[in-house]
């Protein structure tokens, strides 16, 4: 008898999240051997290993938001101007990352991408793969962020003028054109707080992360996954604050940006109508 | 030569229009919702008529017969819309160059800028522009697509009394130096009398008449604006 692919592929995850438990039990070596909660350099704010976490989280939250943008500009695009069979279920589907449990994210990640995936088994017979990497952990970012651009980009496509775009059709633009002068640059506030969102999804992704790419320092060991390592661990307390308060000042700065679009475009839309 | 043959369905209204005019300057008149302006929009290409022929200057720019129906960007002409459509994110530079053609030559943008009297408002953004000037420049930007026809969707509407003065000596002169065949959709009919070589009458999407505008100043009532015929 043999397996059908999909239960080699749920066999493969398994072997895969023992891959992981392998990875996690030296991750907590790592804690002890480098220090993680004591402060080895007393005038600076962080610890090595808090700041090799803290630039990794930009680093996977960066890659991750910008690899996940052409794509969630078109859908949005698609979203916001076309008519389709089956576009509320299209829709549904790009939300999902939204909705299911982070986990569950992680789990089909590891499924598709994991060293025995469908896709991943040709990542590492390409030499591309991305499991226990910190490219695995800028894709787990990239798809859990991926719906707040959609939802944000959508949002900014709609609120553009319609009959603009037909001026400029008039004027002979064709379809990019029209979309790269008129539609995404009157759509530029919507975009701008439509990445800030997301960066900070993507810098506070936890459950699909560590499910899919472990927690391995300097790989895939980002802020929240140092974070809760640290919650923990005894006598972690203060690296956990620590971390705690640089993910809190990360969110408010990002919500800011994202406030700030909103509002001042909601107000230049009020003006127009008026 | 403009050849109209249209059939147009938007919900409960319809429109079946045909008409044939070698005027220079003919003006689709009627009371507002009689269909002119999406007469306009289908000549465009932003409306698509159920059936019918659209021709100008004998470019074929719709046919359901034979199966034509050429995209809005290659119909090669100026639309000047009542609400003008700037580009608010655009200078006006910006704007009076989005549609020129690659070819054109650049003395064509210095006398449209010139004519138009643009000079001073090229770095300006269209937020900082009065109702005139906005006007003045959705004419300059159409000019410089260049056209082989004008359509102008109300080009005096919402304007106050100096703007109106101002946009329509800008558009005689227009009519002075361009050769171009021009299609305005009005309701006033100072703004006819003022523009048109010829009108056609349209009500509840029907045409009434086709007339010369002596025969239509004739039988029109007394102008609201009589300085406007003054000027024409």
């Amino acid at each position: 008898m043999t397996k059908s692919g999909f239960a080699n592929a749920l066999a493969g995850a398994k072997d895969d999240l023992l891959f992981f438990a392998f990875f996690a039990s030296f991750a907590d070596n790592d804690f002890a051997e480098t220090g993680f909660y004591r402060d080895t350099r007393p005038m600076s704010l962080l610890t090595q290993a808090e700041t090799v976490a803290l630039a990794l989280s930009f680093k996977i939250a960066l890659v991750g938001v910008f690899c996940s943008l052409p794509v969630a500009i078109g859908c949005a695009w698609l979203l916001a101007r076309k008519r389709f069979f089956g576009k509320p279920l299209f829709e549904g589907l790009l939300l999902l990352p939204l909705i299911l449990p982070p986990v569950v994210t992680g789990y089909i990640l590891l499924i598709m991408f994991g060293h025995h995936g469908a896709i991943g088994r040709w990542l590492d017979a390409a030499g591309l793969s991305i499991a226990f990497r910190w490219t695995g952990a800028a894709l787990a970012a990239a798809v859990m962020a991926f719906p707040l651009l959609v939802v944000a980009l959508r949002n900014a496509f709609e609120s553009v003028d319609r009959r603009l775009e037909n001026a400029a059709a008039t004027l002979g633009a064709g379809a990019w054109r029209i979309f790269f002068s008129v539609t995404l640059p009157l759509s530029l506030r919507g975009l701008v707080a439509g990445l800030a969102l997301a960066f900070a999804r993507a810098f506070g992704e936890f459950g699909a992360t560590i499910t899919f790419v472990s927690s391995i320092p300097g790989q895939t060991r980002t802020l929240p996954i140092a974070l809760y390592e640290l919650i923990s661990t005894p006598g972690g307390e203060g690296g956990a604050l620590r971390l705690a308060l640089v993910a809190v000042i990360v969110a408010l700065l990002a919500g800011l940006i994202a406030a700030l679009m909103l509002l001042r475009g909601g107000e230049r839309g009020a003006g127009a109508e008026a | 030569m403009i050849e109209l043959d249209l059939a147009l369905q938007r919900g409960e209204f319809s429109l079946e229009l045909a008409l044939q005019s070698s005027a220079r300057a003919l003006a689709l008149f009627g009371p507002s919702g009689c269909g002119k302006t999406s007469t306009l929009l289908a000549i465009a290409g932003l409306l698509r008529p159920q059936r019918g022929r659209i021709a100008i200057n004998d470019h074929v720019l719709f046919d359901s017969q034979a199966g034509v129906d050429v995209a809005t960007a290659r119909r090669d002409l100026g639309v000047v819309f009542q609400d003008a459509r700037l580009f608010p994110h655009l200078t006006v530079r910006e704007n009076l160059r989005y549609g020129m053609p690659r070819s054109a030559a650049s003395q064509a943008y210095d006398d449209v800028v010139q004519l138009l009297q643009l000079a001073a408002l090229l770095k300006r953004r269209p937020g900082q522009l009065s109702g005139g000037q906005i006007r003045r420049v959705a004419i300059g930007r159409a000019l410089l697509r260049q056209p082989h026809a004008l359509l102008l969707d109300e080009p005096l509407a919402n304007l106050h009394r100096e703007a109106r003065v101002e946009v329509l000596e800008h558009l005689h002169g227009l009519k002075r130096e361009f050769a171009l065949t021009t299609i305005l959709v009005s309701h006033q009919p100072d703004e006819v009398i003022a523009l048109a070589d010829q009108v056609a009458r349209i009500e509840d999407g029907r045409l009434v008449a086709l007339e010369d505008v002596e025969t239509f100043q004739a039988s029109a009532k007394p102008p609201d604006a009589p300085h406007l015929c003054a000027a024409g």
